[in-house]
Order: C-alpha cells, then structure tokens, then sequence
C-alpha cells in the first residue's frame, strides 16, 4: 500500500460490514419483522433493501438493521421499527422496497420522519 | 586504554574499560573462583561458583562475565557470597559420583579444590536422585563418565568454539541434562577426531583418556617381550608440570631415567621419527614441486587433524603428505630396522609410546600402520598415563638423575625437537629442503615467520629461485578456515602444516591438566613451545638430514628417501569418511 | 451486502470442543433454506468465554449462543436467521433475563471488563485483512509513518505507560529508546509468541482472533527504533495461530502493509515466523533469541542486554503479544487515553486467564486497579459449590498465592510483587478450601523442575531438591530441619540462578509459606494434610454407625483392601486402601469419611 487514502478506501468499505457487529446503545436500530407473516407479505426484500441501503450510505456506524419476529399486527406486515436512542419508537408499515429506500433517505439520513408510512397515519389504530 | 575505578571490598581498584570483575579482581590480588569459566571459549556463567556481590545489583552476579562500571563497588568475600559458593557446591555433590578417592583426577580436580576451599563439609547435605547416566567408551582414546560431569560445558565450548568440530554438546533438559553426541551416538560413532581437548579443559574426572598403562605394566613384567619406549618432544616440555614443575621445565633427562625405573627395556626418543618424517616428506615435497604433484602439500604428523581432514575435507587427502606420522615411522623401524639388528622377532617387540595427544591411540589402529605384519606401535600413553606409572611405582621424580636417551633410535637433531610445537615441523622441513633443493648450506636456520602461538601463519621463502608459499595452522577451528580459503582459491600455497590441537603437540589432548585459573592468565602454549625452541637452539644438529643416525639408516637399510622400502615401512593411505555418519 | 453476520469462534478452545463442525453445518443449511446471499457466517478468534464454547453470536442483534451443537443448527437458521425468532432456550443464560435478552456487554462477565488488546477477538474474522482495516487497522502505522518521528512514537509509548506483558512488566518505551540509541547496521523487532505459563492462553488468542494487530505494531517498533526485520517466535502447539499468523504476513505482503517503502514512506519492514518447540525457557528473552539463531535454546548472560547485542549480536527488542496489541490503540488514541486507565504507575488493562476453581473460565480483559474480589466475584461469577475462596495464584510458576486477606488489593504489577506474587502473563489460578498449599506449590515446582534448561547449577540441581523436599512434606516423611533446608534454598535459588526463570522458581513455595505455613507445618508434624488432597497422609473410613453392610464399596474397591460381610459394617484394610475415593463415591449412604 503506497499511500493512506488506498487504507482510508478499504476501510470504508469494510466499515458497513464489520459495524454491523457493534454493541453500541447509541446505534439506531432498525427492525424488520421476520416472523411467517412478515416473510409472506414481502418482508425479506424490505429487510434486505435496508440492509444494503445502510451499507452503502455507510450508515453502519450509527444504524444497524436487525430483524425480529411477530410483532402481533400481521395485517400492517411489513413492518419496520425505527428505533432511536432517546426518541420514541416509529413504526412503519405495510413496506415494500420502495418505501424502504425513501425511508432511509428521509429519516435514517435527514432524520424526518416518513409520517406518511407510520402506523399513526393508518390512523385506524390509535 | 582508558582504565575505570571500581571499589573491591572497599579498596580501590583501577582496571581497563572492558574488564569484568573477574580480571579486576586478579588486579588487586584476589583470584574469584572459577570452573565453567574459560576466556573467550566458555564465557556462559553456568556453574555460578564465581558469584559476587554489587551495589544496587539485584541478585548476585557472576564475575566471570560481568563487565566493570565506574564507581561500581563489588565485594567478592561475604557470608553471603561465601554461603551461596558453598551451597552451588554442595549441589554439585549431590549429583556428583564422589568415589573422589581413587579418580584419576585425584589431586589435581578443580571441583576437589574448590571444596577444600569453600570448606564443604558436609558434601551429602543435598543427597537425592541423581542424573542416569552410563559410561561411554565407545571412542579408541577416551572415555566419558557423566556420572563425575558438572556440566560447565567446558568440554564442548572448545569442541566447538576451538576445534570447530561440536560433535558433544548438552542433551535433555533440566535435572536430566547431560553432555553427549546428536541421537545418543557413542563418541566412536561420530566424526570426533579424538583430539582430547575436551579432557584437557574437563575440570574433573568426567573426561580421562582410556588408561592402558596396566597393559603396558603387564608387558614389562613379561619376560618374554623386549619393551621399548619413545616419547614425544612436547612431552618432555610438559611433563614435569605433573610433580609441580612450573610451566616450561624440560625434564628430558628426568623422564629418561623414570621411564628406565618402570622397567622398559629401551628409552627411544620419537625425534628420531621426526629427522626421518622430515627426510621422507621434504623429499615428498621436493617430488611434488618438481612433478606437478597435488598442492598445496600438508602435513599429515597429527592423527586429530588427519581425522579431521578425512571426516570434514575428504575431498582433500590427496593434498595429505603420504608420509606415517612420527610415531608410526619410528614403530615401523622399530620393529624393523632395529628388530633385525638387535635379532629381535618383531613379534616379541612390543613399542610403546608416550605422548602429548590422545589421537595417537586412535592411530595406532588404523588401516596401512602395520608395516611388519605387527602394529607399528602397540601402546600409545599421555603424558598424564605416563606420569601416573610413575606415581605407580613410587618413584620421586624431582629427585631422579638426568639420563640420555638409548641409541640409535635415541639419536636426535633440533630440527625434531620443535615438531612439538606449531610451526615446527615447516621450520624442520624447510631446512632440509632448502638446503637439498639449493645444495648449499643455510646461512640460518631459523625460519621464525612460522614461529609462535597464532591460529595461522604464513610466509614466502625463495628457494633456489622458486617462491614458495607456505602456511601453518594449528587449532581445527584455524585449519577449517585457512583449508576453506584454499578451496575458495582465495589462499595459494605449496606447503601447509596443520596441527589439530591450538598451538601444536605442546598442547596435546594428552597434556597434564592445567586449572581455569591458569588457562585464563597463562599462555601454556607458548611456556612450553619455548621449552622446545631453547632445546633446538642448544643442539649440536639443527638439521634432520644431519642426524648421524638417519643416515645410518639410510645408508644400510633404507637407500634413499622415497624409496621402494622407505615406502613399505613408512608412508600409509587415508580413507574419505562422512560427518556423523549413522 | 449480508444483512446478519454470525460469527462462530474458530479459536483453540471452541475448535477443540467442535465449532469447526459448527461451520460445517451452518453453511450446509443455509444453503439449503437459501439464506446464504442475505447471512455471513465468520469465523473469529477467541470471545474470551471458553468454558462456553463452542460459542455463537448473531448480529447485528447480538444473540450469544453458548455450547451450540450441530443438532441446534437448523433450528437457529430456521428460527433466528429466517424468521427472526431468537431461540432463547439456546442462548447463553446470563445474557437472558425476566424482562428479556440482554446484550452480551452487559453480562456480568464482560461487563467489568474493558477490552484492548482483545479488542478484535472475537469480532472480525481473522484472516481477512479487510476485516482488520475495517475497524481501524494499519490506521497506527499509516499515522506513525506519515506523521510521526521515530522519537515521537517512542515518547507517546513511554508517555502511555505501557509496561511489558509478558511477566516483567519492562516500560515497554524505555525498551524501544534503548535499542534505538545503539547505532548498528542491523536491528531486529523480535516478538515472543512463546507463551508457557500452565493455564495462560492470551497471547495464543490474540494472534488467533486478530493476529494483525501484532504485525502492525512490529511494523510501529520497527520504525521507531530502525529495525527492517521482524522475527515473531511462536510456539509450534500452536497450530492454529501459527496458521492465522502465515495468512496475515502473507496478506499483509500482498498489501505492501509489510516488504518495501510502505504507505510510500521509504520504511521497509517484513517479518518470518520462527517456531519454537515449547520449552518454557525458550520464552526467556536471551533463550528465545538463542533459539532463532539456531541453538540450543539457553538463556545467555546479560549484560549485553538485547539492546546492545540482541538477535544476532545486533541491538533487538522483544515484546510479547499482547504489549504489542494495544501498540496500535496507543498510537490512535494517545497516550492520555492510555494513561487515564488503570493504576499510578500500571496503565491499561491487563488480560488474565481464569481457571481453577471458578464459575467462568476464560479469558478477560481488565483495567489495572480491579480488585482480586471483582475479578473472581463478578467477572468470574464466584466460586462453584458453594466453595471458600482460598487463594488465586498468579504469575504462574514464577508467581506466587494471594490469600483473601488480600481480596481487595488492586492488581497491578507492583501490588502483586509487594504481596510476594507477580503479573507474570496473567494466569490466574483460582483455589478454595480442598485445594492443598503444599501441593499447589510442588505442581509449580514439578514444572519448573521439568522446564529448567539444566544450564545453571542453581535451576538445574537445586529446584530438583526442593522439588524432593517438598515430595517429603507431602508423605509426611520430613522434618522441621527439611523445611528450614527448603526455605535456605528458596533464597540461594533466587539469588544465584542465572535467568529469571531460576530466579522466580522458589516463589510458588516462599509465597505458600508466607500465607500458608501452618499447613506446612501440618503435613511436617502432625502428619496431615488439612485440604485432605495429600493422598500419603489421608486415610479413608467407615462410620460403623452410618455403614449398612451393603457391600457396594467393597465391590467397587480396585485393591480389595475393604473386608466385611453384608449387612455388617466393613472396614477398610489401611495397608491394602490406595486412596482412590472410588469407594466414598459409591457409597449411598454417607458412610465413608476422609481423615
């Protein structure tokens, strides 16, 4: 290696990959449920189109996206869970990878809130 | 040199930079004890027997080693010091087999001393389990008895460090550590050249030739054997150092008359096989120039080097003079020459010899030395062997009357005398050959580049207008280094000598012991080597080809140098051997 | 991009009880329900919880999966990896609570600890340099040759504090500065991977779970004292580390983060693995560099230190691994951040390997300063059974016992010195009542004993006669003139050995002494051993009162020494007894005693 910046790039790129292995409460985590329902209604394309998003936008130092299981309203499925330290919970539904795209693009990286996406705007439930 | 002031046992004590403890101390009288410790051979503070005590030092440290600072103070005598030699010691008996009463290191052990000394006395305090350990006598010229052995690794520093050789070094670990070869071989099963000068520096009986003065006592005492007896030239020189002659005392005369005590029959002197070794290889030499023989020639007197050569430069024993080693030449016509003169079957003869080196017992059983159907020489003793016949008998060597050699075989020039020492027999070949190449006479004899104790010499002499390069070597280590330059054509010469031991024969494996402390603070090689040198300077003859006796032999038995019969009974064959074959 | 990353510890202690086969059969069905795309599966070095192992963690939830077995794979990928279901009932228990799972760092084990040095273990996978780089690898070195002096990276390394790891506790940059000021055409940066201590395994952690570090700061001392070739000196039992360390010299080559003019700066450094064959000697700096010459592994007299005449005659450092894998992390963060942990004059932390008898065996990393009590009560989780603290013996053979009269001394080096121990490499052996003083100290002498070079006459004879001393205060067979022969020759060994090998030999028995003399003096007069661990002097009976003659003892008794008929009680024949247990063990009803 010849020059710093040739270890600045690897290490870049190898940030979204090992940061996704911090421990840090600080982290904002992003929760894909992953139980029967969520799978049958699309909630794989959804968790994977966050997680490489994440990674790309070396985002990986701050969010991690992880996945849970039932979160007991299946008929909303896909459902992500915004998760930042000292905010209250966001809940996003009925996700598809689309919508997974803007919301990293407006809440993980500009931290605005896809009101139009959350639970609370369905407004049937409150 | 820049000299430092330290403080020992309160008294100042000023010492060149670069000085350990140890040598500061001797500067204000004081001799530290000492037994792994050789100078520049065994510098390894293992026995910790030299351990003194420095200000703000930790623990105890080993003067042997440690180099002196400014304004060290260093107290070399305290309970506590005294206390810790005392119990390194007594650890040392605990693993020791302490049949001290009758070791033939009895009387002259350094570990024996020292307890004397440190007042050891209570020598089982430490008893317990000692180190297995068998005997190995598996080498023709000595044995080992680990069993005595305290592991200052005396034996194989200079086996490795002096010789170049490293066939014994430490095997195992811990309590079970002892000295031996790679994979347990016996020393005979290695490429040991059988040099001795392991048991010359071993500081106790761990190391000792293999003693046959019994069977030689056995042969005295047969009537129906006609014993004869040749010495060495370096055994003269060193000998007396046995009954506590100083370094560098001839005792010729003395040694004559002991050995005619004991009961030999002839007292022959091996010079006689020197004039003649010298009559054949400078004639071998003269041959080999004259021919376009293999050069460099070297010189094939010493039977450690020979093996050395043979193990670890076999593809040069051409370049080794075919000429027997004095020794054999004698035996040979011993049991020859002499045998038909006195009507003597060869057989009835047997030829003993005694010398500075242990290697000679190696020789006497080699391929191509048997000349009359018979060994040229039966019995080959060290100097030490020698000296313990004559404590056998009781015979008070200071007190016994100087006496000549028998004749003719004790017939000698000067040229012989210095065989003994490094450089000697280049010197003693030169002079013949110069003066059979240019028929003149030698306006000096003396050849001094050749002369004195460094590990190689080399010169340049015109002889009958050919320049002619030679080399000397003495010491294993010196010889590998001089032969390599040879072989890398970095090095021409026509003529070389190698002695296996440092400083040639006056330093024989088979020489009396002589403490560490002395080795550290005395040149012994050069003590005795001037022992030689006075004796050449004080002879009528200085040169082989004069000694009357030689010419005799020549004239009436032998012809000429070279011939046919000269051949037969005195020049032998090498083999190429391997290193630790297995 | 994988979304979940499982790492799967690939260190000694997981392999050996199967986290190869772990691997195996978690690609296996991966592969089979398709998930290999979405979840990396890495294997790591050591987590430090080996007592645990084969030892699992799913991020980037951080679910620690302890003792996983091949038959609990496709229930975790079918559960966990597919569907997002942790299987609790799989997971290590500490991290699960009432309220649910709780992250691993906030298990009692690692919550008091403060990893360094094993910062990667267990983290990125070791023999992909990317992974390194990735959390800040070759950052050091690239700083260090860009935009330091030599003379800088010494001063910061001495401003840290950092003292050598591997037993002396040697300023670590008083080292480098020493060697720097001899001038020679040669240098060397040795590192001593020969790690010996019974019970010490960090340094093999280390170079399994992130071996880069150590080349990296090789790469940092070489530049700071002008050296261009590295010897690293690991032992050959140490298969999977000298592997790792191949892997990562031969990618760090390919990466020119080692060979010629690296990060374009003109420095070159390269380094060669030279394997030892375990003699404990060999971890002695004179020995260990006498090895790599090719010789008998001994230690040679100092002076010369190694910084005047080291590795080949020419002026050398040696530092143990973990010194050199918070060399890196000194350079990025300073030497204030070094400096601000643990004790006056012992910064940092300090790895330990717990053993013994101790609820958590492994390995942690601690600040300087925590007390004994942290580390075996809440880090090591207490002492199992119930039993009573006794002592933690530290320093291995050439430390010594701390009695729980010292349980809230903070460990640093001095602290451990001053109290008749040492830091050593960091084993810490943890004991409680059934352990036997005497015998704990003639286990350390059997090794020394076995371990000694046999150069010196102190080591080679004198550590054998304590050792048999010691054998007679055992069976009960020495007297009070023997233990007064001992404690004489614990002095003289100390005083007069030539290494420091020799020199802290005798500790094991003189801290004993110190602490536990009176059962010394038990087993010397009244012929006892008050642990009952000496079999010579323990004898095992029946209570005749307890005792229902139901023959089982008797039957199971390998010598035949128990007589008696049934429903009888039986005695037991004292000359025949060989000390087994085996017949207390079997016996139902509580009858059999040790006396």
């Amino acid at each position: 290696m010849k020059s710093l910046e040739e270890l600045k790039a690897i290490r870049a790129k190898m940030q979204g990959q090992v940061g996704l292995r911090a421990e840090d409460h600080t982290h904002t985590r992003v929760v894909v449920g992953m139980a029967t329902c969520g799978i049958a209604s699309g909630a794989r394309p959804v968790l994977n189109t966050l997680a490489d998003e994440v990674q790309k936008r070396n985002l990986t130092d701050k969010v991690s996206v992880t996945q849970t299981g039932c979160i007991g309203l299946c008929k909303y499925e896909p459902i992500v869970e915004v998760l930042e330290p000292g905010k209250p919970k966001i809940t996003y539904i009925k996700m598809n990878p689309e919508k997974a795209l803007t919301v990293v693009e407006q809440h993980l990286v500009r931290g605005q809130v896809v009101e139009e996406y959350t639970l609370s705007a369905a407004g049937d439930i409150k | 040199m820049e000299n430092i002031t330290i403080k020992i046992n309160g008294i100042e004590v000023s010492a060149p930079k670069g000085s350990t403890i140890l040598e500061a101390a001797r500067l204000a009288h004081i001799e530290i004890p000492t037994l792994c410790f050789l100078k520049e051979i065994n510098e390894i503070a293992a026995c910790r027997i030299c351990v003194v005590e420095v200000k703000g030092a930790r623990s105890l440290v080993t003067s042997c080693v440690y180099p002196i600072n400014e304004g060290m103070e260093v107290w070399t005598n305290t309970p506590k010091v005294l206390d810790s030699r005392k119990k390194t010691l007594q650890l040392l008996l605990s693993n020791h087999n302490r049949s001290c009463l009758s070791c033939v290191r009895s009387g002259n052990c350094e570990l024996q001393k020292l307890c004397k000394e440190l007042k050891v006395d209570d020598e089982s305090l430490y008893d317990g389990e000692k180190t297995p350990s068998e005997i190995d006598d598996s080498a023709a010229h000595m044995i080992r008895d680990n069993s005595k052995c305290i592991l200052c690794r005396r034996c194989s520093a200079v086996c490795e460090k002096v010789q170049g050789i490293g066939v014994i070094g430490a095997n195992e670990r811990g309590f079970a550590t002892f000295i031996g070869s790679a994979f347990n071989m016996g020393l005979g099963e290695t490429s040991c050249v059988s040099c001795g000068q392991c048991i010359a520096v071993c500081p106790t009986g761990a190391l000792s030739e293999k003693d046959c003065t019994a069977q030689v006592f056995a042969a005295i005492n047969d009537p129906t054997k006609h014993v004869i007896v040749q010495t060495a030239p370096a055994v003269r020189a060193a000998l007396g150092e046995a009954f506590g002659l100083p370094i560098g005392t001839n005792v010729e005369g003395k040694m004559v008359a002991a050995l005619r005590r004991i009961g030999f029959d002839k007292v022959f002197d091996t010079n006689f096989g020197a004039d003649l070794t010298i009559m054949e290889e400078a004639h071998e030499f003269i041959e080999r120039v004259q021919n376009g023989g293999v050069l460099p020639m070297i010189t094939s007197c010493s039977p450690g080097w020979i093996k050395y050569c043979e193990h670890y430069f076999p593809d040069m024993t051409e370049n080794l003079s075919s000429c027997k080693s004095p020794q054999q030449m004698f035996g040979a016509i011993a049991k020859s020459y002499y045998a038909e003169k006195m009507g003597w079957d060869p057989k009835d003869i047997v030829s003993v010899s005694v010398m500075p080196c242990t290697a000679k017992k190696f020789e006497i059983g080699r391929d191509d030395e048997a000349a009359n159907g018979v060994p040229d020489v039966d019995f080959s003793l060290t100097t030490r062997e020698l000296a313990r016949m004559i404590e056998h008998v009781g015979l008070r060597f200071l007190d016994l009357p100087d006496e000549e050699f028998d004749m003719p075989l004790g017939m000698d020039t000067g040229a012989a005398v210095i065989f003994g020492a490094t450089g000697g027999v280049m010197e003693a070949a030169l002079r013949t050959a110069v003066e059979t190449l240019t028929g003149e006479e030698l306006p000096s004899v003396d050849f001094k580049e050749v002369r004195g104790t460094q590990g190689i010499k080399e010169a340049t002499y015109n002889v009958a207008g050919m320049e002619v390069k030679v080399a000397v070597a003495s010491g294993l280590k010196n010889a590998k280094e001089l032969l390599e330059a040879v072989k890398a054509g970095k090095a021409n010469y026509h003529f070389i000598e190698i002695m296996g031991c440092p400083g040639g024969c006056v330093n024989g494996g088979g020489q009396p012991q002589q403490p560490g402390y002395v080795r550290n603070t005395v040149d012994i090689r050069a003590l005795r080597a001037k022992v030689l040198y006075d004796a050449d300077e004080n002879s009528q003859l200085r040169k082989s080809h004069e000694n009357p006796a030689i010419k005799e032999l020549y004239a009436t038995y032998l012809g000429e140098p070279g011939s046919e019969k000269a051949h037969h009974l005195l020049h032998t064959t090498y083999v190429k051997r391997k290193v630790n074959e297995i | 991009m994988y979304r979940s990353h499982v790492l799967v510890c690939g260190g000694t202690g997981c392999t050996s009880s199967g986290s190869q086969q772990i691997i195996e059969a978690l690609q296996k069905e991966l592969e089979r329900v398709g998930l290999t795309d979405e979840v990396s599966v890495v294997q790591t070095g050591c987590h430090g919880l080996c007592a645990l192992g084969p030892i699992m963690i799913v991020y980037p939830d951080a679910s620690f999966y302890s003792m996983v077995k091949v038959e609990d794979i496709p229930e975790i990928v079918s559960e966990h990896l597919l569907k997002g279901r942790v299987v609790t009932r799989l997971l290590y228990k500490e991290t699960v609570t009432a309220s649910g799972v709780k992250a691993l760092s906030d298990t009692d084990f690692y919550k008091k600890q403060h990893r360094i040095a094993l910062r990667n273990c267990g983290v990125i996978n070791p023999e992909v340099i990317e992974e390194y780089i990735g959390t800040g690898g070759y950052a050091a070195l690239g700083k260090v040759l860009t935009e330091m002096t030599p003379d800088d990276v010494i001063k910061t390394i001495m401003d840290s504090g950092l003292r050598g790891r591997g037993g002396g506790g040697f300023p670590t940059g008083l080292k480098w500065k020493l060697a720097k000021q001899n001038e020679a055409d040669q240098k060397y940066v040795c590192c001593n991977a020969d790690e010996g201590d019974p019970g010490a395994f960090m340094d093999r952690s280390i170079l399994e779970g992130d071996p880069h570090a150590v080349l990296e700061a090789m790469a940092i001392a070489g530049y700071a004292i002008g050296a261009n070739q590295g010897y690293i000196y690991v032992r050959a039992e140490y298969p999977i580390a000298v592997e790792r360390l191949k892997i990562a010299i031969a990618q760090a080559r390919e990466a020119e983060l080692l060979g010629k003019d690296i990060f374009g700066s003109g420095f070159d450094f390269d380094i060669d693995l030279r394997l030892g064959a375990g003699a404990f000697v060999c971890g002695e700096e004179t020995a260990l560099m006498t090895s790599i010459e090719g010789n008998r592994g001994e230690p040679r007299p100092r002076p010369p230190f190694p910084a005047q005449k080291g590795l080949f005659q020419k002026p050398t450092i040696l530092n143990n691994v973990e010194t050199y894998a918070n060399i890196p992390q000194i350079i990025l963060n300073g030497a204030e951040w070094f400096a601000s942990m643990g004790t006056e004059k012992s910064k940092g932390t300090k790895v330990f390997a717990l053993g013994g008898k101790i609820n958590n065996t492994g390995l942690v990393e601690i600040p300087m300063g925590t007390t004994l009590r942290t580390v075996i009560e809440e880090i090591g989780g207490g002492i199992p059974n119930g039993k009573k603290f006794k002592a933690a013996q530290t320093g291995g053979p050439s430390g010594g016992c701390i009695p729980a009269s010292h349980f809230d001394i903070p460990i640093d080096y001095d602290n451990l010195i001053s109290i008749g121990s040492m830091m050593g490499s960091g084993g810490m052996i943890v004991m409680d009542e059934d352990n036997c003083m005497v015998d704990i100290a003639k286990f350390f002498l059997e090794f020394t004993v076995e371990e000694s070079c046999g150069k010196c006459t102190p080591c080679r004879i004198g550590t054998k006669r304590m050792l048999e001393i010691l054998t007679k205060i055992t069976k009960g067979q020495a007297t009070m003139e023997d233990l007064d022969k001992l404690e004489k020759l614990c002095y003289y060994i100390k005083e007069n050995s030539a290494c420091g090998l020799g020199q802290t030999a005798p500790n094991p028995v003189l801290s004993t002494l110190r602490y536990f003399r009176d059962e010394y003096i038990a087993h010397i007069k009244d012929k006892t051993c008050p642990a009952g661990v000496c079999k010579a002097l323990l004898s095992y009976r029946i209570d005749p009162d307890k005792c229902k003659g139901c023959t089982l003892c008797a039957r199971n008794c390998p010598n035949g020494a128990i007589i008696g008929s049934v429903k009888n009680p039986h005695i037991i024949d004292q000359e025949k007894c060989i000390k087994c247990g085996a017949c207390m063990e079997k016996c139902r009803f509580g009858a059999i005693y040790k006396k």
